[in-house]
């Protein structure tokens, strides 16, 4: 019964200048539990707001957004996130920041070191645990991130462009990884990306964001994410209907781009 | 002697080193299109030519070559000054050193002056006519008094013939003075005295006085019986005046007139007042100087030139010794003692200097009766209650005792808690540094200490909450702008010229730098750091300790680094300022006296210091920060 339910949700800034931008205008959705959602949309359109406001960093102007019957009025550990520059705290090591979460809970160093060296296992780093996290390359900085936020054991895994910064080699590595946990730890999981590729890819859900105001403009059930789970990502890319919704999306994430330039001019 | 021996060795390194850095250069020509990074490095032995080319200067332009290689050159020098000294007026009456003779230069001045005089008294609207005339008269006449001395017929034989004795004398001392055994014995007593005091005199250097002034040498000798000699005739020319019968009655006559006048002057005259006399010291000016008539002192001037020539002569290899060896400066004298003048003056030798050095180094000499840096045994107790405050023993409960009436003090357990915090029992003792390094430095690490603890809580504050930056702001930017030291007056007033106020003032300095440090560090945490943390169950208290302040740490870092510095800086001025301990004071103290020697150490040992405080705090800083730069 832990899904995240949005009502209604409003978001409207006002800049320092006085001016005002409706940032999200009546977002209604539900997502189950288990259920991978990734976000799409062209930059601008409220992405990061939505995600801010799940992770109870935004409070949303109007509207309701629960987790499981319980409305997220601030961060909570039952709600991880994963941010575009891993925001890793590199005065730690890689172990250290992995055992964050679970030191300011005060757990059992002892236990908390084998958990560690678990979560460590399942990113694919294993002897990295000493390594200073300034001395990793971007994909494993992200791996830590992941491994950091998994620890926590969240119901929600809010992930903000996590592989936007990397090449094109370790994005796929790392889309794989995603999709493992996904699958080995069935957490429901809302990933924001700017590649209509990998929101299909991952997506069990895609949600197609348009702006001004920021709004989900159209919705779809993808099969994707779960053949990713046993075939090659680069086989399903090929896929015929895949490469269909590709570019259905495109040309519709272009004609929204036109219509912002018109606006503009 | 250790001189002379460095001295050649360090001229064997520098050519030595250059020779090899050449050959090197050479066989590495090949590569030079693609450069060579072992060739950038730089290579000892260029270190070599860099440190011997900066002895071998030092050596040289504060004449330690000249010390270690000619060590009677600064007593003859001494001696040659001397003769120079006395010489010195009787050649400015010739046109020797000067363009004209002295009688024409006085002349024409005093001819300026008294019509000039005229000029301003004829264009006076406040005088009466009567009050003009007469002064015009009066200066006309001290005018006709010049042609009175310089007329060669009214020169008197008595004048003549001084003159002519002097310059005789003059001829003689040139004749003895080339003789091998001039001076002569005036007597076995004399000669003894001479010699007994000859014994007492210290050596050229610190050790002593800067420059011996009685004559060692025979070459000495000689000079100072000249200088002697020609002191006396000198002394004797001065007092002689080129006055006539003609001369002394004109000036008798306007003196009359002038009192005369100034009889019948009102007290509220003041304008004439003021003008009669400077009339009168118009002609008193004239009646003092040596004015002669032209050819008169013919004889004297050519005896005077031929004296110099021989003394020069006389001089023989010293005139190269002093225009090599005492490069900027020579040796002067004034009165019966000499002094180094030039860069000898303030540029201390380097064997003195490291023989002072190293006396300020014994733990026993130092400076003022403190050590440099040594230890000194002190009892645990001093430092207890050094330590703790005494009003601990005030808020124990009960009374302290009061004696009885047999006399005595029973102790109680509130007197014996005074007896701790006051340091007095007894105990072990335990060594604990002292002297004047490290008071300094103490000052500084307290000082800093004390604006770390206050300032970067406060500056971490003030970068994450608006009211604390709205509050604090303007109050540290209130004293953070003056400079330290404008401060100092009023600190040392307030807290005393001891450690507390150059504490407290260190304290003044480091504070606003690690404020503001600390709050840029805070403030420049980003927010999905934050939000990271957060988000990971850390409390708002443990995202400031685990997440705000590592996150500030490399800032920090910097600021006290900046913070060392500038308190190194301001401890200094503030020793100079006030205060019987510390680096600075000892330079202030050495100043005074003119110890240029330590002057030179204590510039040497700050900037030693300095350096060492730097390279520490950025050792520490790549231990503790590793990731600076690389986040
Ligand atoms: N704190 C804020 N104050 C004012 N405007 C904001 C703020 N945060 C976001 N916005 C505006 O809201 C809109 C959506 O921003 P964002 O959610 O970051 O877009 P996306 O992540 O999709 O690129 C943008 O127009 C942005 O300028
Ligand atoms: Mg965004």
């Amino acid at each position: 019964m832990s899904d995240l339910v949005s009502q209604d949700i409003n978001m409207i800034f006002k800049s320092p200048k006085g001016e005002i931008v409706h940032a999200l205008k009546d977002v209604t959705f539900r997502l189950k539990k288990g259920e991978l959602l990734t976000v799409l949309g062209p930059s601008g359109c409220g992405k990061t707001t939505l995600l801010n406001i799940a992770a109870g960093f935004l409070r949303p102007t109007s509207g309701l957004i629960t987790l499981g019957n319980k409305e997220i009025d601030g961060p909570g550990v039952e709600r991880g996130m994963v941010f575009q520059q891993g925001a890793l705290f590199e005065w730690l090591t890689v172990a250290e920041n992995v055992n964050f979460g679970l030191r300011m809970k005060k757990e059992d160093p002892v236990k908390t070191t084998k958990k560690v060296d678990e979560w460590l296992d399942i990113v694919g780093l294993q002897g990295f645990g000493n390594t200073p996290t300034y001395q990793l390359s971007g994909g494993m900085q992200q791996r830590v991130a992941l491994a950091r936020c998994l620890i926590n054991d969240p119901d929600l895994i809010l992930m903000d462009e996590p592989l936007g910064a990397l090449d094109a080699l370790t994005r796929e590595k790392m889309q794989s990884l995603i999709l493992k946990i996904w699958k080995e730890t069935g957490k429901t999981i809302i990933l924001i990306t700017h590649s209509v590729e990998e929101a299909l890819l991952l997506g069990e859900r895609v949600y197609v964001m348009a702006p001004r105001p920021g709004r989900i403009h159209k919705e779809y059930k993808l099969p994707f994410a779960n053949m990713g789970l046993n075939e090659d990502l680069r086989e399903i890319k090929n896929n015929k209907e895949f490469v269909d919704k590709r570019e259905e999306i495109l040309s519709m994430i272009w004609d929204m781009e036109e219509e912002i330039m018109g606006k503009e001019n | 002697m250790i001189t002379g021996i460095v001295t050649f060795l360090v001229i064997f390194a520098v050519i030595g080193s250059i020779l090899y850095g050449q050959r090197l250069v050479k066989t590495e020509k090949s590569d030079a299109v693609f450069g060579n990074p072992e060739r950038a490095k730089g290579g000892l032995h260029w270190v070599v030519v860099g440190s011997s080319f900066l002895l071998l200067s030092w050596l040289y332009y504060s004449w330690d070559i000249a010390k270690a290689f000619y060590p009677k050159s600064a007593n003859e020098l001494c001696q040659v000054a001397k003769v120079n000294e006395s010489l010195l007026s009787l050649k400015y009456l010739f046109p020797i050193e000067e363009r004209q003779h002295k009688s024409t230069a006085l002349i024409k001045r005093e001819n300026i002056n008294i019509q000039k005089k005229i000029i301003l008294i004829q264009n006076s609207p406040d005088l009466k006519d009567k009050d003009k005339k007469l002064f015009i008269d009066l200066l006309n006449k001290t005018k006709k008094t010049i042609p009175l001395l310089t007329d060669e017929k009214f020169l008197e034989n008595k004048t003549k013939n001084k003159i002519g004795e002097l310059t005789n004398r003059i001829t003689w001392l040139t004749e003895d003075f080339q003789k091998i055994n001039y001076p002569p014995i005036k007597s076995i007593e004399e000669e003894n005295k001479r010699i007994e005091a000859l014994k007492k005199q210290l050596g050229w250097g610190a050790t002593g006085m800067e420059v011996p002034p009685l004559p060692e040498s025979k070459k000495g000798l000689k000079f100072h019986a000249a200088a002697q000699e020609l002191n006396e005739i000198s002394d004797e020319f001065f007092s002689m005046r080129n006055h006539n019968v003609a001369y002394v009655t004109l000036i008798k006559e306007i003196r009359n007139e002038i009192k005369e006048y100034q009889n019948e002057l009102n007290d509220d005259q003041e304008l004439e007042m003021t003008l009669i006399k400077e009339i009168k010291k118009l002609g008193q000016r004239i009646e003092y100087e040596s004015v002669f008539p032209p050819n008169a002192l013919n004889e004297m001037e050519k005896s005077i030139r031929e004296f110099d020539v021989a003394q020069k002569k006389e001089q023989g290899n010293l005139i190269y010794v002093d225009a090599f060896l005492f490069p900027a400066g020579t040796i002067v004298a004034s009165g019966p003692t000499c002094a180094e003048d030039g860069p000898g003056r303030w540029l201390p030798k380097p064997s003195d200097t490291f023989r002072i050095f190293g006396d300020l180094l014994k733990p026993s000499v130092g400076f003022k009766m403190i050590p440099m840096i040594w230890y000194e045994m002190m009892g645990v107790n001093r430092i207890v209650g050094f330590i703790l405050p005494d009003w601990i023993a005030d808020i124990m409960p009960g009374k302290y005792p009061v004696h009885s009436s047999d006399g005595t003090v029973k102790p109680n357990f509130k007197s014996k808690v005074l007896d701790i915090v006051t340091g007095e029992f007894n105990a072990f003792k335990i060594p604990v540094p002292t002297g004047h390094i490290w008071d300094s430095f103490l000052r500084v690490f307290l000082g800093l200490v004390l604006g770390i603890i206050f300032g970067v809580p406060l500056g971490i504050f003030m970068g994450l909450n608006r009211f604390a930056k709205g509050f604090f702001d303007p109050l540290v930017e209130l004293y953070r702008p003056v400079p330290p030291l404008a401060w100092a007056p009023l600190v040392i007033t307030v807290f005393g010229i001891d450690n507390l106020g150059k504490v407290f003032l260190l304290f003044m300095v480091s504070f606003s730098i690690m404020i503001i440090s600390a709050r840029a560090g805070a403030s420049g945490t980003q927010l999905s750091k934050i939000h990271a943390a957060h988000s990971l169950g850390a409390s708002r208290w443990q995202i400031l300790r685990e997440v705000i302040f590592p996150n500030s740490l490399p800032e920090i870092l910097t600021g006290v680094r900046v913070a060392v510095g500038m308190c190194w800086g301001t401890l200094v001025a503030a020793e100079f300022l006030a205060g019987t301990s510390g680096i600075g004071f000892v330079e202030n103290v050495a100043r005074k006296y003119m110890q240029y020697e330590v002057i030179w150490i204590t510039i040497f040992v700050m900037g030693m210091l300095g350096l060492l405080f730097d390279v520490t705090i950025r050792k520490i800083i790549d231990k503790t920060i590793p990731w600076r730069g690389k986040g």
